[in-house]
């Protein structure tokens, strides 16, 4: 059975290592969230903006010329056609609401590619809320199209200058940050990372993708249950967004896509589950990228949204009793990938979802296997990236 | 008798506990750092361990750990260092550092490295108070090392009392919602914070931390507690030191007087 315990771990990974000073905010979103959530109060609200604002449920869209190329029946899960562009805002819309319930008055988030940072700030317009986001200052450089859009929504971005200044320094200025301001303030985590409940509780916002697939594939195919889930990993919520109600179903492979950078062994790449060992990272016990001295690795993915050295606990769990088939897309593949969906279906992926694609070409599956990759996010601020890359 | 209790036994004011990062500014400043706090008159040595993701520090321990650990300093280093350093040092010294690194050292192994080597206590920001009772307390103290716990302004009446128990050497009060970082001046709202853990008459002493730098913060810090803890004030300090002997005794007399 994959599930959280109630001391927050999956198996050996998970748990809440934080310092004391956050301990009040964690308690009061540890003893606080489950009940909100499962509150009719939460559910209306949360399910009418899931509909109303973000545009679901997402079409499952069986894609032919994808399907004759690769010889199986794939389905694309389109989150990247939620509002502001990926999936990261099934969680923001989930977590605004329960801040707001917390009687909370400022929010602060971490971004990587900025989706998840466009999806708060955009949560927050929505809500009336003060806004700031942290954000590493390359990411900065990299996705300057969400970055003019958060300003434009009323977000504060703030550049995180340390380290690799990517996506996990960008996380431990919003977690200092909250150290700073523990009363009033309410974090925003955007993956399926950070101490319990952080994990579970991303998780269960992302769950409506695999909830959504079940009925939409039955109605297709008769069947709610395909032969393969893929998704892409960065912290890995749409990852976990798109196996949640398969977690418990042997019969459906789960594969997650990772950052394999320049290589997996180039010492440029950010696949973790190759590369990662047992350690403790913004607040969980997961695998993730360091040195023999405990010191974490800075990573390198040419998609900002995988250039993190760990991965939610969940995955660091299902990797380690094997309920998870894990790949290593390079940069360069990935790429090929993004050009390939834009050319075969009309659909310009992000950068991080070009991962998933690729994954078709590594992995072994059958004649008509029906395959559901989840469409995590639209290419559309990836479009420096392409043009640099330039190779279409 | 551990170092840090026969302190406590024999001074309950005014004790004064310096941290500083291994391998900052200088690989090799490590024992020679040591020494002049002792001789400047200080009370307990704190030794932060540096980590790439320092979560609980302001600017001046984040930059001091990423130039330690760009000079070469890791844990193994650390203990080479330390081989022989009790010839020289009698005060109290304690290591402060993030779980990940020790993790991978290995808990068991570097608390018995603590032991052989002469460390007296630990200080480990994320350790949680559960994670410690479920898996690290038996192995602290089979090897005699004293653990410190930190509470923050949010931290509830019941918890203090809950650490208290749970802590046999030093409280470490955290003076304000805040990361590490020397700010100017302590306020009316942190004193009243300070009195008011001051009257809960915990077994424990209690030494205040964070945004301490002169001698006036940490006179007024002594008021309410038995001491006070500088970090960044005394990175500074070093940081653009020519003669780290003499500029850490003038500091740490500037402090004292
Ligand atoms: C489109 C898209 N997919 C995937 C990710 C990776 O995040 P996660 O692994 O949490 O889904 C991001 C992150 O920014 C993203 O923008």
């Amino acid at each position: 059975m994959i599930r959280v315990d109630e001391k927050g771990f999956y198996g050996k990974f998970g748990g809440a290592y934080i310092p004391e000073m956050l301990h009040p905010n964690i308690e009061e979103l540890r003893d606080n969230y489950e009940a909100i959530v499962a509150s009719e109060d939460f559910q209306k609200e949360f399910q009418m903006l899931l509909k109303d604002f973000v545009g679901r449920p997402t079409p499952l869209y069986f894609g032919s010329r994808l399907s004759e190329k690769y010889g199986a029946k794939i389905y694309l899960k389109r989150e990247d056609l939620c509002h502001t562009g990926a999936h990261k805002v099934n969680n923001t819309i989930g977590q605004i609401i329960l801040a707001k319930k917390l009687g909370k008055k400022r929010i602060i988030a971490e971004t990587g590619a900025g989706q998840h940072g466009v999806a708060t700030a955009t949560v927050c317009a929505l809500m009336g809320m003060d806004c700031t986001v942290y954000m590493g200052e390359l990411d900065i450089q990299r996705q300057r199209p969400n970055v003019e859009r958060m300003k434009i929504l009323g977000a504060k971005v703030v550049p995180a200058t340390s380290g690799s200044k990517t996506l996990k320094d960008a996380t431990n200025e919003a977690m200092r940050q909250w150290i700073n301001n523990p009363v009033d303030t309410h974090y925003i985590i955007g993956s399926v990372v950070g101490p319990h409940p952080y994990p579970e509780m991303v998780a269960r916002f992302q769950s409506v993708i695999s909830e959504e697939i079940k009925w939409q594939l039955k109605e297709k195919e008769g069947r709610e249950n395909p032969d393969a889930v893929i998704a892409c990993v960065g912290g890995g919520s749409n990852a976990a967004g798109a196996f949640y109600h398969y977690y418990n179903t042997p019969e459906v492979r789960l594969i997650a896509a990772e950052a394999a950078g320049l290589g997996v062994s180039s010492g440029k790449s950010a696949a973790t589950t190759a590369l990662g060992t047992p350690g403790i990272l913004h607040g969980s016990k997961t695998l993730l990228m360091q040195t023999e001295d405990g010191q974490v690795v800075e990573p390198h993915s040419i998609s900002a949204g995988l250039d993190y050295p760990g991965i939610g606990p969940v995955h660091a769990h299902l990797f380690d009793i094997g309920r998870g088939e894990f790949v290593a897309v390079e940069d360069e593949d990935a790429m090929k990938a993004g050009i390939e969906l834009s050319r075969l279906e009309g659909i310009i992926p992000a950068i991080e979802t070009a991962h998933a694609l690729h994954a078709l070409n590594m992995i072994e599956f059958r004649k008509d296997d029906v395959i559901v990759i989840n469409l995590s996010g639209r290419g559309d601020k990836d479009l420096d990236t392409y043009i640099k890359w330039g190779n279409y | 008798m551990n170092r840090i209790h026969s302190l406590f036994k024999n001074k309950q004011e005014r004790v004064l506990s310096i941290y500083f990062t291994a391998g900052f500014p200088k690989l090799e400043d490590t024992l020679s750092i040591m020494e002049a706090i002792q001789a400047g008159g200080a009370d307990i040595i704190e030794i932060g361990v540096p980590y790439s993701d320092p979560i609980a520090d302001g600017p001046t321990i984040q930059d001091s750990n990423q130039i330690a650990l760009e000079n070469g300093m890791s844990l193994k280093k650390l203990f080479q260092q330390l081989e022989g350093f009790r010839s020289k040092i009698e005060l109290p010294v304690v290591l402060m550092g993030y779980l990940n690194p020790i993790i991978q050292y290995g808990m068991e192994a570097f608390c018995k490295k603590c032991q052989e080597v002469g460390i007296d206590g630990l200080i480990l920001p994320d350790l949680p108070m559960q994670q410690y009772l479920d898996e690290f307390k038996s192995v602290f103290e089979q090897y005699g090392l004293v653990n410190t716990f930190l509470i923050s302004p949010q931290t509830s009446e019941k918890r203090i009392l809950e650490i208290d128990q749970n802590t046999d050497g030093f409280i470490y009060m955290v003076s304000s919602h805040s990361i590490t970082g020397a700010k100017s001046g302590i306020s009316e709202e942190q004193i009243s914070y300070f009195k008011r853990v001051q009257e809960m008459g915990l077994k424990n002493p209690r030494l205040i931390g964070f945004g301490i730098s002169d001698a006036e913060t940490f006179s007024t810090a002594s008021k309410y507690s038995h001491g006070a803890i500088i970090g960044s004030a005394f990175i500074k300090t070093v940081k653009d030191s020519k003669n780290l002997n003499q500029d850490i005794q003038a500091y740490l007399q500037s402090v004292l007087n």
